[in-house]
């Protein structure tokens, strides 16, 4: 009895599901009604984290620093009238118009060229690995790759090493004579303001250069003696716990191998080098007057690489390091692509007689480009939101010439002292910006699901 | 037997411990605030924060009190502000910015210290930290940490390659630079890329050529930059930063040499300038990136002085404001002012304070005594970093404000009206908000 009670009711169920002229909506899932409980904890997740703080920073951006009162449009006049700001902008451009569009040349090319060979998986993964890395992280590390100092910076490192594959470094490098010695600094070297004739000693006192660093066999420098015929003198490095300066102290020594020229209107007439004691003769000048010069070969500094990190070449340099990290994510998503692309269209363009490169201009990148340009659009977005490496990388003397909108914005807000008005304000532009790439990528998705 | 005496002396030992440590705790009010949870905000983290530890468990084995201690780093600031306007102020904070406090006790987030307290700082400290605790005519703040920016640190060996002694006078201090020179290394090394280290070298020289008043004055944004004072002080500054050889690297050299850089470039190897201005934690950068000793191969020497001036310091240090109105963070407080915190940490090393009543023998050597003693030798005439007291917008942002005009300015040192000019566009910006 039970059981045959029971039964009618499930019967009915089943037969209900089937029944199209039942109260319950045929097509499940179009019904408002039974949409709004499935889509209640999504809308409060949204609502909470991303409508609240959008309206909220827009209607923040019209208030001013404490919050209280309302300033208009204040914020924004400050901003496009703040230099910091136009800057970041200017930057914001140029990172716009070069990155983007590299990593997304590289990652093709590195695509198309890993495509077949036999350890493709493996070298795209080497290539991918930067972006394991967090951004900030990067940033230290390029911050050293690219510092000055070529002990440390390995890209001054190579400039300096290839440098001086080329050209000798100079014996003393940085000395120079004593301010009160009557030489004149030019291009050319270091020469005497008075002429001298034959059968004078002159005395060259040099500073600037470490006692410790002199050729071990040079020896104590002393005045020689005069010879009517010769041109004569002593060129040394004038330090000493005290010593007189510009006069020849004990245990001062002689300055060895320096290259001295006697220049006669202009001209050089003789050549010579100094001996252990510093000392330098000119045997066979003949009568007259001759200045005496010190050769800049001698002195020239170390070529110390770049300033990588100077206001100069900073933003070139951060974007390079942009570029290291985001070559790999180019690589990924255009390999994906490529592997996509019909084998046939590449065969009968090849059928055809058409070449590599013909094949890769005309078949692959048209076929390619709706790839081509999700990853150039991810790019910019990526780009205009770029921070950390900008904070990290510049030193602060020159943040401000490398500052760019999203950097800005923090500072802004956080950094000096909290006007997060004006921060606001930043942030809705940064997002108007952002706003014309996210629309194209979300109607894209739309289309390729339609 | 001889077992039976080890254990015995153990336990003598353990015994005698177990009073000294009884004898701290017990105090007359014995554990009254047990129960009672204490927390305290500050900038330091790693070893500083293990040392400021200790000092907060001497105040739990004296009152009984709880205390949890959170690092809150450079983002101090950030963090206080947005838990004072979310409601959940800290019990106590340690603030190195005091336009930071005058914010907060413009805000009313702040309780004025107890007359206990009150007097505590005013027996134990210069009548100038009580003023620089002072806000809106009350005291709000002990000054619990100070930092000494007044020393110039150089390389022993450096100087005796060329017989120099310690200069006492800006006129010596160029002159010892010049002879420098001539052995082939900088006079000093500026780490210039951080902007905080030249507004430290504007700031002493300042304060030596225009006098205490007129920085104040500065300070408060009550004269402009434009002043003949601050010219003054850009063109003696301009005398060093003005000769590319007296300055390692030069100017564009400097700018890229931070901080740490700086001091490394004094006492590492090979060794390119022979002196390096800063505060006194210059001490703790030379002894974990270089081999040279504190106190043998790197010393120090007061900021010289400039035109005569009388021996005066620039300070910095961490003022201990309270947030909350409880029984337990008031009796902080009071333990922060009492010399028996500071002894505390003292013994620990790396820690001054403006508490003239730590025994000196306290510091654990002769470096720290002596930089303490400059400290409250200079008595009144100790002035606090005037970009500390600045809107931060001017004197704490990297890259603008006063750091970068004095990085223009040791870019290039000539233009002085220039730097001016920029100081105080960018000042009355900051200052009128």
């Amino acid at each position: 009895m039970t059981v045959a009670a029971e039964k009618p009711p499930a019967g009915s169920r089943a037969g209900r599901g089937r029944s199209p002229n039942l109260a319950v909506d045929p097509t499940p899932g179009r019904s408002p009604r039974q949409a709004v409980p499935f889509l209640v904890p999504a809308l409060v997740l949204l609502a909470a984290l991303v409508i609240y703080p959008l309206v909220y920073s827009l209607v923040r951006s019209f208030f001013d620093r404490s919050g209280a009162s309302f300033v208009g449009v204040g914020n924004y006049v400050n901003l496009f009238t703040d230099p910091r700001t136009l800057t970041a902008f200017k930057n914001n451009v140029i990172w716009v118009v070069v990155a983007p569009a590299l990593v997304t040349g590289l990652g093709l090319v590195f695509a198309v060229l890993t495509e077949r060979i036999r350890w493709a998986t493996a070298f795209r993964l080497v290539l991918f690995m930067p972006m394991a890395i967090s951004l900030f992280a990067s940033g230290i590390i390029f911050r050293l790759v690219y510092e000055e100092d070529p002990n440390q910076g390995v890209v001054n490192a190579v400039v300096v090493g290839v440098h001086d594959l080329f050209s000798d470094p100079s014996p003393y490098p940085g000395a120079q004579p004593r301010d009160g010695a009557a030489f004149t600094a030019a291009e050319e070297g270091f020469t005497s303001s008075q002429t001298f004739t034959p059968g004078t000693a002159v005395t060259v006192p040099l500073v600037g250069f470490a006692p410790g660093q002199i050729p071990a066999g040079a020896s104590s420098a002393s005045l020689p003696p005069s010879d009517a015929r010769e041109l004569r003198g002593v060129v040394w490095l004038d330090v000493s716990v005290g010593g007189r300066s510009g006069a020849l102290d004990r245990g001062e020594r002689g300055v060895p191998g320096l290259a001295v020229e006697a220049v006669r209107d202009g001209r050089v007439v003789g050549r010579t080098t100094t001996g252990n004691d510093g000392r330098f003769t000119f045997p066979d000048l003949g009568a007259g007057d001759y200045a005496l010069r010190l050769a800049a070969s001698n002195f020239a500094l170390p070529f110390r690489g770049l300033t990588w990190l100077g206001p100069s070449l900073i933003t070139p340099v951060i974007i390079s390091s942009w570029i290291w990290i985001m070559t790999g994510f180019a690589i990924t998503f255009i390999a994906a692509g490529l592997a996509a692309i019909p084998r046939d269209a590449l065969e009968a363009a090849r059928v055809d007689g058409a070449t590599e490169w013909q094949v890769f201009r005309r078949v692959t990148v048209p076929l390619l480009s709706p790839v081509l340009l999700v990853v150039f659009v991810t790019l910019v977005i990526n780009v205009l939101k770029v921070f950390e490496l900008v904070f990290v990388i510049a030193p602060g003397s020159v943040q401000e010439e490398a500052n760019v909108l999203a950097l800005q914005m923090w500072q802004v807000s956080f950094g000096t002292g909290g006007d997060q008005g004006a921060g606001s304000a930043l942030a809705v532009v940064l997002f108007l910006l952002v706003a014309p790439a996210m629309l194209f990528n979300i109607r894209r998705f739309r289309r390729e699901q339609s | 037997m001889s077992r039976l005496k080890v254990t015995a002396a153990l336990v003598a030992a353990i015994g005698t411990l177990a009073a000294c440590s009884g004898g701290t705790t017990a105090g007359p009010e014995g554990k009254a605030l047990s129960g009672q949870t204490v927390e305290v905000v500050g900038t330091w983290s790693g070893d500083e924060q293990q040392r400021f530890e200790q000092v907060l468990s001497a105040f739990k084995d004296k009152t009984g009190a709880e205390v949890r201690y959170t690092p809150a780093g450079d983002e101090l600031p950030t963090v206080l502000q947005t838990r004072v306007q979310g409601g959940t102020p800290p019990s106590v904070a340690l603030v190195a910015q005091p336009g930071l406090v005058d914010q907060l006790q413009q805000a009313g987030s702040l309780i004025p210290l107890s007359p206990d307290v009150e007097k505590l700082v005013g027996d134990h400290n210069a009548a100038v930290w009580k003023k620089l605790g002072t806000f809106g005519g009350k005291l709000y703040g002990v000054y619990f940490k100070a930092a000494n920016k007044s020393t110039v640190w150089y390389s022993e060996k450096a100087f005796g390659q060329v017989g120099a002694e310690p200069p006492k006078t800006w006129e010596d201090f160029l002159a010892v630079g010049r002879a420098v020179v001539d052995t082939g290394q900088a006079a000093v090394s500026v780490g210039g890329a951080d902007g905080w280290t030249l507004t430290d070298w504007f700031e002493n020289v300042y304060l030596r050529t225009a006098g205490p008043d007129n920085y104040d004055k500065l300070a408060k944004h009550e004269i402009p930059w434009t002043d003949p004072s601050v010219r003054k002080a850009l063109e003696t500054l301009a005398e060093l930063f003005g000769d590319p050889r007296l300055v390692e690297g030069g100017g564009a050299g400097a700018l890229q040499t931070e901080f740490p850089k700086s001091v490394i470039n004094v006492f590492g190897e090979p060794p390119k300038a022979a002196m390096v201005f800063e505060a006194d934690f210059v001490a703790s950068v030379i002894s974990t990136n270089t081999k040279a000793k504190v106190g043998e191969d790197a010393k120090f020497f007061k900021f010289p002085s400039i035109g005569g001036s009388e021996d005066a310091v620039v300070a910095g240090g961490d003022v201990a404001v309270q947030l909350k109105d409880d029984a337990a963070s008031t009796e902080l407080m009071k333990f922060l002012a009492s010399p028996e915190a500071g002894r505390v940490w003292a013994r620990l090393g790396g820690f001054l304070s403006p508490n003239k009543d730590i025994p000196a023998a306290d510091y654990p050597d002769d470096v720290t005594r002596e930089l303490v003693q400059q400290l409250v030798d200079a008595g009144d005439n100790v002035r606090f970093d005037m970009s500390d007291l600045a809107p931060a917008a001017f004197g704490g942002t990297k890259g603008a404000g006063e750091w970068k005009a004095l990085q223009d300015f040791l870019a290039n040192p000539a233009d002085v009206e220039a730097t001016v000019q920029r100081l105080e566009s960018e000042a009355a910006k900051a200052y009128q908000k």
